[in-house]
């Protein structure tokens, strides 16, 4: 068996094809610059003020963080599975498979409103301090971005159901797929640096 | 099960690899998490660690972004953009770290 590491021969196949509508990617890529640019301004806030955040970051709930990474990672893998269904000519059960993923992206919000419930309860807001700062509106600017992702999940299935995707109709589900897997991505950096960097 | 391996080369395009293949990724992307969940929990800090932990989501970002975006067919500027953002954080957050060290 393989690794999965070694890619697959691109001469194998037809040309390269950026999948989806292309402006999707370039405000993917404006997504990840604002997400950047978040990153870095938390990272080097930190390095002012290593103690403060080394202390407070030790409150977070680092298991609703590891949940809700692994929520969107299967959300994501569901979704992968969901357009290689379409691509099949199986939109029902692309339909199933983005279904499962919505669930994992709503299992997301629910963990994430219990935490801000908890962080709320125990008087953390915007101003009570630096690190809160950060966390709260690193953490928000990304739910927002689940509750679009979530909006965009709920209008494939729907047109999964209707059969709307199939092997020559792919542009629709691949670029809301495409913007699915942004969500987790960020995340995928937001995770280490917040909850576990120290 | 799998139905589609024999008729791969039937279908207009295989961007999207198979679900074996989105399945494997996705078990490795889960043992990554464990692994950055437990050195959070353990409270494990420093410079080795801190590159273990974003070493380790460059890798989970690489497979995201060339799998699951399925970027590792797409134009080459594309993946390029793409894991080039990755590094530039990633290399970033480093210096930054560092810098907070020294601070």
């Amino acid at each position: 068996m393989n690794p999965p590491a070694i890619p697959a021969a691109a001469s194998d196949g037809p040309a390269r094809r950026l999948p989806g509508d292309l402006a999707i990617w370039f405000f993917i890529l404006a997504e990840l610059l604002a997400f950047g640019a978040f990153f870095l301004a938390y990272a080097f806030s930190r390095a002012n003020n290593v103690e403060l955040f080394n202390e407070q970051q030790l409150a977070l709930d680092r298991n609703s963080g590891a949940l809700n990474t692994i929520l969107l990672l299967t959300s994501s893998y569901l979704v992968v599975r969901a357009v290689q269904a379409a691509e099949a000519g199986q939109s029902r059960r692309a339909a199933n498979w983005i279904a499962g993923g919505f669930a994992c992206g709503a299992g997301f919000v629910v963990v994430k409103l219990f935490e801000y419930v908890a962080k709320f309860a125990a008087g953390v807001s915007l101003s009570s301090s630096t690190f809160h700062m950060f966390y709260l509106v690193l953490t928000f600017f990304h739910f927002m971005h689940v509750i679009l992702g979530l909006v965009i999940l709920a209008a494939l299935w729907n047109g999964a159901r209707k059969g709307r995707y199939g092997p020559g109709s792919m542009n629709g589900i691949e670029t809301g797929a495409a913007y699915w897997h942004m969500v987790d991505l960020v995340w995928l950096i937001l995770f280490p640096l917040v909850y576990v960097m120290r | 099960m799998q139905t589609r391996d024999s008729s791969a080369h039937a279908l207009p395009h295989s961007d999207h690899g198979t679900p074996l293949r989105a399945t494997v990724i996705w078990v490795v992307l889960i043992a990554a998490t464990i692994v950055t969940w437990s050195v959070g929990e353990s409270g494990a800090s420093g410079p080795a660690i801190v590159g273990l932990l974003f070493a380790i989501a460059f890798g989970k970002g690489a497979m995201i972004i060339l799998d699951y975006m399925a970027l590792r067919r797409a134009p080459l500027m594309w993946p390029l953009l793409a894991l080039g953002w990755m590094t530039l954080v990633c290399a970033l957050i480093g210096i930054a770290y560092w810098k907070g060290l020294a601070a």
